[in-house]
This record gives C-alpha cells, sequence and structure tokens, in this order.
C-alpha cells in the first residue's frame, strides 16, 4: 500500500516535517514494491487552503495512511472524509518513521492537533495588514 | 468631503487623530470606524446605537439528492471552499468568497444558495452631533470586505466632513476602507517599523492617486529617519503630537483628549480645520 509521510527534504533520509498543509516535501512510499516518489508541496505559500490542498494531493496519489507532526482542521476534515487514518510521528527520518509504521509503533491522531495556520513561518503573511492569526510562530522543531 | 485616518503599523494613533478630529468638527460631520476586526472608536465616541443591520454573504449548499459526484463544483472553486473527497461534497464557509461559480459549474442544479452571517453593522449617533456608524466582523471570520462596503454605503452625501477611521496595514480591508476619499491623513510614529509600514502605505495610496499627508504621532521617540523619508519625498507633516503620559492616560479611560483637556481641545479644533483645508486644497486642485 502507499503510504504519505511529510518531509523536509525529497528522500528517505530527510528528516519528516512535523508541519502537514505546508509541508516542504510529501515522500509517497510504495510498501509493496518499496518504491518511492517525492513531491514538492505547491502549497507552502497559500496565504489559505493549503490543509485542504496539500490534502488532496495526498488522496489524488492513493494513500492509505499518512505519517506527519501536526495536522490543522481543515487538512484533517478532509482526511477524515477519505477515510485515511493520520499517524503521529515522533520526529527522525522519513525512513525511521517508515520503519515505526511496519512495526506498528506509531500512534494514530484522531482530532486536528494544532490550530489552522500552524506550518506559516515568519513572513508569510496573508497579506491582511495584521497578518492572519498563526503567522509567525517560527520552526520550533528544528533543533 | 471624506477624510480617512490610515498608518500602516498598527497602533500608531489612527483612532486617537480620527476621533478627536471628528468631535472638534462636530455637528455635520459623520464617523465611519472601518476597522471591522476590532472596532474601537466606539469607547470614546460613546454613540447611541440606532440601528444595527446584518451582513450576511452567499454560501453554497449542495441538495445530495441531487448530487451525481461529477466533482464540477470543485473544479471550479478557486478558493479550495466546496471539495471532492471520495464522492462526498465538503464545504469550507471561511473559505468562501461568494463567486457563485460552483452553482453554475453544477450540471445537476444541486447547489442552491444559503445565507450566512458574517457581521453587522451599528449605526447612531454621539451626542446629536457626530453620525456614527461602524462594522464588526464576527470573531473567527476572515471576510472583512462584505461588512466594510456595507458600512461604506451608509456615507452620507451632502456632509460637510465623513471621517473614515480605517484599519492598520495595508491589504483589502485598508484599500476599501480609504477608497473614494478626497483625502488620507497617515498617522505614524518616528520608528523604524512606523517608517518601513509608512513606506508602504504612501506606496498604495500612490497608487489609489489619494493624495495624503503625516502626522507625526510620539514625536520624541526613535529617531530622524521618519521626518528625513517625508522631507526627501516632499510629503507634507502635517503636524505633530508628543510622546506624552497624560495623553496615554487619558486614552486608556476610554476618554476622548478633546473632552479631557481644554488644551488638547484647542489644538484638535485647530488640526481639524487645517485637515479640513488642506483636502479642500487638494480637491480643488484636482478637479
Amino acid at each position: 500500500m502507499k503510504i504519505a509521510v511529510s518531509a523536509l527534504g525529497p528522500d528517505l533520509n530527510s528528516m519528516v516535517d512535523f508541519r502537514f498543509g505546508r509541508a516542504a516535501y510529501f515522500i509517497i512510499m510504495d510498501t509493496d514494491t518499496n518504491e518511492y516518489n517525492s513531491i514538492q508541496n505547491p502549497n507552502v505559500y497559500s496565504a489559505s487552503g493549503a490543509g485542504i490542498q496539500s490534502a488532496q494531493t495526498v488522496i489524488n496519489e492513493g494513500v492509505e495512511a499518512i505519517i506527519t507532526g501536526q495536522m490543522g482542521p481543515n487538512a484533517h476534515r478532509v482526511i477524515n472524509a477519505a477515510n485515511i487514518p493520520v499517524y503521529s510521528s515522533p520526529g527522525g527520518t522519513v525512513a525511521d518513521n517508515l520503519e515505526r509504521f511496519k512495526r506498528d509503533e506509531l500512534e494514530q491522531m484522531s482530532v486536528p492537533s494544532v490550530a489552522e495556520k500552524y506550518g506559516m513561518g515568519p513572513g508569510m503573511g496573508g497579506g491582511r495588514g495584521m497578518g492572519p492569526g498563526g503567522g509567525g510562530r517560527g520552526r520550533w522543531w528544528q533543533k | 468631503m471624506i477624510i480617512s485616518f490610515a498608518s500602516g503599523k498598527g497602533g500608531t494613533g489612527k483612532t486617537l487623530v480620527a476621533t478627536n478630529v471628528a468631535m472638534s468638527l462636530g455637528q455635520g460631520c459623520q464617523f465611519l470606524d472601518c476597522d471591522v476586526e476590532a472596532p474601537n472608536a466606539d469607547i470614546f465616541l460613546k454613540p447611541l446605537i440606532i440601528s444595527v443591520k446584518s451582513v450576511n454573504v452567499r454560501m453554497p449548499k449542495v441538495l445530495e439528492y441531487k448530487c451525481n459526484a461529477c466533482g464540477k463544483c470543485a473544479q471550479a472553486c478557486q478558493y479550495k471552499a466546496i471539495v471532492m473527497v471520495k464522492e462526498k461534497v465538503l464545504i469550507f464557509p471561511e473559505q468562501c468568497h461568494s463567486c457563485g461559480a460552483c452553482l453554475i459549474a453544477c450540471p445537476e442544479d444541486a447547489i442552491i444558495e444559503e445565507n450566512r452571517n458574517l457581521g453587522y453593522v451599528e449605526s447612531g449617533t454621539c451626542n446629536s452631533n457626530v453620525d456614527f456608524a461602524r462594522g464588526i466582523l464576527n470573531i473567527g471570520e476572515m471576510r472583512a470586505m462584505p461588512v466594510i462596503m456595507e458600512l461604506k454605503s451608509l456615507i452620507q452625501d451632502g456632509r460637510r466632513v465623513v471621517i473614515i477611521d480605517s484599519p492598520p496595514g495595508t491589504a483589502c480591508p485598508v484599500v476599501n476602507s480609504v477608497e473614494g476619499s478626497d483625502y488620507c491623513v497617515l498617522v505614524t510614529e518616528p520608528t523604524p517599523f512606523g517608517l518601513s509600514d509608512l513606506k508602504q502605505a504612501v506606496g498604495v495610496l500612490k497608487v489609489m492617486k489619494i493624495p495624503f499627508g503625516v502626522i507625526i504621532n510620539r514625536d520624541g521617540i526613535g529617531d530622524g529617519r521618519l521626518e528625513e523619508y517625508c522631507n526627501a519625498e516632499g510629503i507634507k507633516i502635517i503636524s505633530r503630537i508628543p510622546y506624552d503620559r497624560e495623553i496615554a492616560e487619558i486614552y486608556s479611560n476610554g476618554e476622548l483628549l478633546v473632552t479631557a483637556s481644554k488644551e488638547w481641545a484647542g489644538y484638535f479644533s485647530n488640526l481639524a480645520e487645517e485637515i479640513v483645508e488642506i483636502a479642500g486644497n487638494e480637491a480643488d486642485s484636482n478637479n
């Protein structure tokens, strides 16, 4: 089956990106063939609707599971409607997480784990003067 | 004559200046608080609200028994407000811009309109002197425009002066608030942030061809770069308000400067007339 993992880079050694809607890349791994492709996320700079679009991108790849760090309410609603389970990543590389998934070590995420606009970095304001609510929180996960 | 008060950077003193100028002008003045996301002029003007009008926008509603899951509505939508997922149609109300494309795109007539409340507009009067109106966007909503447009439709032609207290920033809500002004007063502060955002506001007003001038509030803090910029660009500095604890105290008590202090009443009386004169001259020279 196919699994999507949100990632900071385009290959299996890349670290998992804790964002979903504005993740840098999606790695789509086929666990039957062990082949994968990576998608550079076009929604990174979206002012709004990134979660919805990223969810659709991933659903269109035919995935049956998603591994990510955090997922906001819009993406969550779309993924739920598609009945795709979402698993929480504890960090590490894409390869690490796929291993943990195979060993059934990942926890499922049942409700949105963050509010909207979680992944919007500094300078990515929606052009609305004061900026949308979640803007400018910085990248806390990059230690 | 319509005079708007904008800034670029938030918190520079638009409302401070706009409310005190309006009260100084008194009879014949109409005040519009266009900062519908966080209106606050009413704190100082203490209006008696006479009427309230709901602002609603149209949303799509899918009649599921008619829907054949073709997904054409989702393809037509530019805002990801209506989305097809595994033959289910999901609607995201906050994304919707009420364009109606989904209704048109649906081959089965399965989409109808329903109303959604975005906020409301209140109008009234301050001591029967200054007419007052404000818009309030419901908490959590992203679309300020429909509320601002409804509010601006309340502008009374033939008023001596209409004062528009615009939101901070330089995005759509600001553009919509200042559009149609005869003159715009940019209230700013002489700090790096103040200057940086002032430049953006100046850029917007130039594109909109609205004549403008600057009032430097909290004069005395920061540095001289903002004044240098104004001088270099030939931007008129209409007045300066000093960085003064007394102003902050009066303001934080929710009081108007013009009622709390004779001195400030005198200052704003002069300032108000000066702004009206400058605005009038600009309007004449454009005609």
